[in-house]
């Protein structure tokens, strides 16, 4: 097999490159140089250090974004993760009209997040008539107890936000379902022969061979839940009291509410810090946790 | 003999119904939002309900005519916003395939020095969250007289989106090499190679990639509200909000109409495809 020349290759993946080095390189370049200084739009930046960042230091609004994103993130994943992984185990059982069940649990995640947004807001309304969430908890209960007014407080209203996120596990449940499939039969056998439980075989043969893909989703789970904005921007504004404001919402109401367009590249760039760490510091913990086929 | 045999149908017979129940349940749990929107949007709101709520917890009948209402709304344009967002998707969806076809033939048939450093690069711009670059993307598309305009939403689709290159790139890579070594030694170069070997065989994988950026471009909300200005320009993500933000005025059974008239076109499209939609994300996920 000859090798193509380095020219061939370029031109091949040219629309990317130039793509890369427009939409890419160029905005996060700038927004770098953007963060370290004040811009207004109406006139060019006027370097300013580091002041942007050292005012985040006393921004104790920052504060509660990066808390809410955090606890919104480590929740959402840790529930999801397991919603999703029981899902998958419980599609992956031999069953008549597969392709419809799991057709059923990914649907959710095709709604557009607007849509989804439209019909939770609704869904929460504290009126038991009205609101779907209230209405369940009236029946299951019997009416014993009555349900929350989900964005009267910050407590409910991240939890309706939690709550909600786990209609979206469809990717990741598909993703361990192919995990699951390519799990060595003769694992299950022979820890079946050894006298393990299927629990036991969950927890020390299952779960360590799909660890990979529990890191994997885990990392794509991080930079999703960074980024989280439509659903809580139009459900609840960000309220009460900024319980359910997070980063990018922060970002954006900074750039084009406030118009400082420095102190909100400042805020993009600390945002794009945060997932490059965390996720460096997954993959070095998954060198640990995670087992690795062949390896 | 037969005793063991029976007892053990027996509970193979209870495994299924228990199998099934929980299936039905999750399934009916997850269709649950869809068929509150539906209740809701055939809803005949009360009419002595107070204006505003739209009378929301007492509906008195059923009718599809909240759906034609919504349509020709004052307070907001749905045929329009529908336009907009399929001159975008089209453009998009165009624009995506095309190029992320041919970086990915790039990324697995042509052998360059460099490729694999090229490519983990390009995963890695997946992990750049858009409000780090929304600012400067806005500078610079303000720069050009883009701001206010569908411009900035379709080009950038023109210059191969990451994960669909990959995806192809995966797709491509499950195709054996012996049909482009046979149509090499035939005096095929790689462009014919590409055009009349590989592109034919992989209409699904194209397909899964248009689809993709077609519900991309449906649901896309912040890209939209970053820089579209004017409201003739909105599209249908855009208009939902402010039809909502109109609630004052709007009663929920039409809010709930229009979010159904938004919402169908997707579900319909994903249970067309389900399969090829399926199988193109596990191909994503596990043979990275």
């Amino acid at each position: 097999m000859k090798h193509d020349s380095l020219r061939t290759g370029l031109l091949w993946i040219g629309p990317w490159l130039l793509g890369f080095g427009i939409f890419t390189v160029l905005p996060v370049s700038l927004a770098i140089y953007y963060g370290f200084t004040d811009y207004t739009l109406l006139e060019s930046p006027i370097p300013v250090g580091t002041q942007n960042y050292e005012r985040m230091l006393h921004d104790e609004i920052l504060g509660t974004v990066l808390w809410n994103t955090a606890i919104f993130g480590v929740l959402s994943i840790f529930f999801g993760s397991i919603l999703s992984i029981a899902l998958a185990a419980l599609l992956s059982k031999p069953a008549r009209f597969q392709s419809f069940w799991r057709a059923a649990v990914f649907a959710p995640s095709v709604l557009p997040l607007v849509a989804i947004a439209v019909i939770f807001k609704l869904g929460y309304d504290p009126d038991p008539e009205v609101g779907l969430a209230n209405q369940m908890i009236d029946w299951f209960t019997f009416g014993a107890f009555q349900g929350p007014n989900w964005f009267g407080s910050g407590f409910w209203a991240m939890t309706a936000l939690l709550l909600m996120s786990l209609w979206s596990v469809g990717p990741a449940v598909v993703i361990y379902l192919a995990g699951l499939r390519d799990v060595p039969k003769q694992l299950h056998e022979a820890a079946s022969i050894d006298g393990v439980g299927p629990v036991g075989r969950f927890f020390h043969v299952v779960l360590p061979m799909i660890s990979p893909v529990i890191l994997f989703n885990v990392i794509i789970g991080v930079i999703n839940a960074a980024q989280v904005f439509a659903v809580p921007l139009i459900m609840t504004g960000g309220g009460p009291e900024r319980s359910t404001y997070f980063h990018s919402m922060y970002v954006y109401d900074q750039a084009f509410k406030f118009g400082d367009m420095g102190y909100a590249s400042a805020l993009g760039v600390l945002q794009f810090a945060i997932i490059l760490t965390l996720t460096g510091l997954i993959l070095l913990a998954g060198r640990k946790l995670v087992y690795y086929r062949g390896a | 003999m037969n005793q063991v045999h029976e007892s053990n149908s027996a509970r193979t017979t209870g495994f299924r119904v228990l199998l099934y129940s929980i299936l039905g349940m999750v399934a009916l749990t997850a269709f649950l939002p869809i068929i509150y929107m539906v209740g809701f949007s055939t809803g005949v709101a009360d009419p002595t309900a107070p204006f505003g709520q739209g009378g929301a917890g007492e509906t008195v009948g059923r009718t599809i005519e909240n759906y034609q209402a919504v349509l020709t709304d004052e307070n907001t344009d749905m045929p329009l916003y529908l336009r907009n967002t399929l001159i975008i998707a089209i453009l998009g969806v165009g624009g995506t395939v095309i190029s992320s076809a041919f970086v990915a033939y790039g990324f697995s048939r042509v052998r360059w020095r460099g490729r694999g450093v090229a490519f983990m690069t390009m995963l890695a711009t997946m992990m750049i969250p858009f409000p780090v670059v929304m600012v400067p993307l806005f500078v610079m598309f303000r720069e050009v007289g883009w701001i206010g305009t569908f411009a900035p939403l379709w080009v950038p689709a023109w210059f191969g989106n990451a994960f669909s290159i990959f995806l192809l790139r995966q797709f491509f890579m499950t195709i054996p090499r012996e049909l482009d070594d046979a149509a090499r030694i035939d005096g095929c170069g790689h462009l014919r190679n590409f055009f009349y070997i590989i592109l034919p065989l992989s209409k699904p994988a194209l397909l899964v990639v248009a689809l993709l950026h077609f519900m991309f471009v449906w649901n896309d909300f912040l890209g939209p509200l970053v820089f579209l200005t004017h409201r003739d320009q909105f599209t249908l993500a855009l208009g939902l909000q402010l039809y909502l933000s109109k609630l004052g005025q709007t009663p929920w059974n039409l809010l709930m109409a229009a979010t159904a008239i938004m919402t169908a076109p997707v579900l319909l499209l994903f249970f067309i495809a389900q399969r090829t939609f399926v199988e193109g994300i596990s191909t994503a996920g596990t043979k990275g």
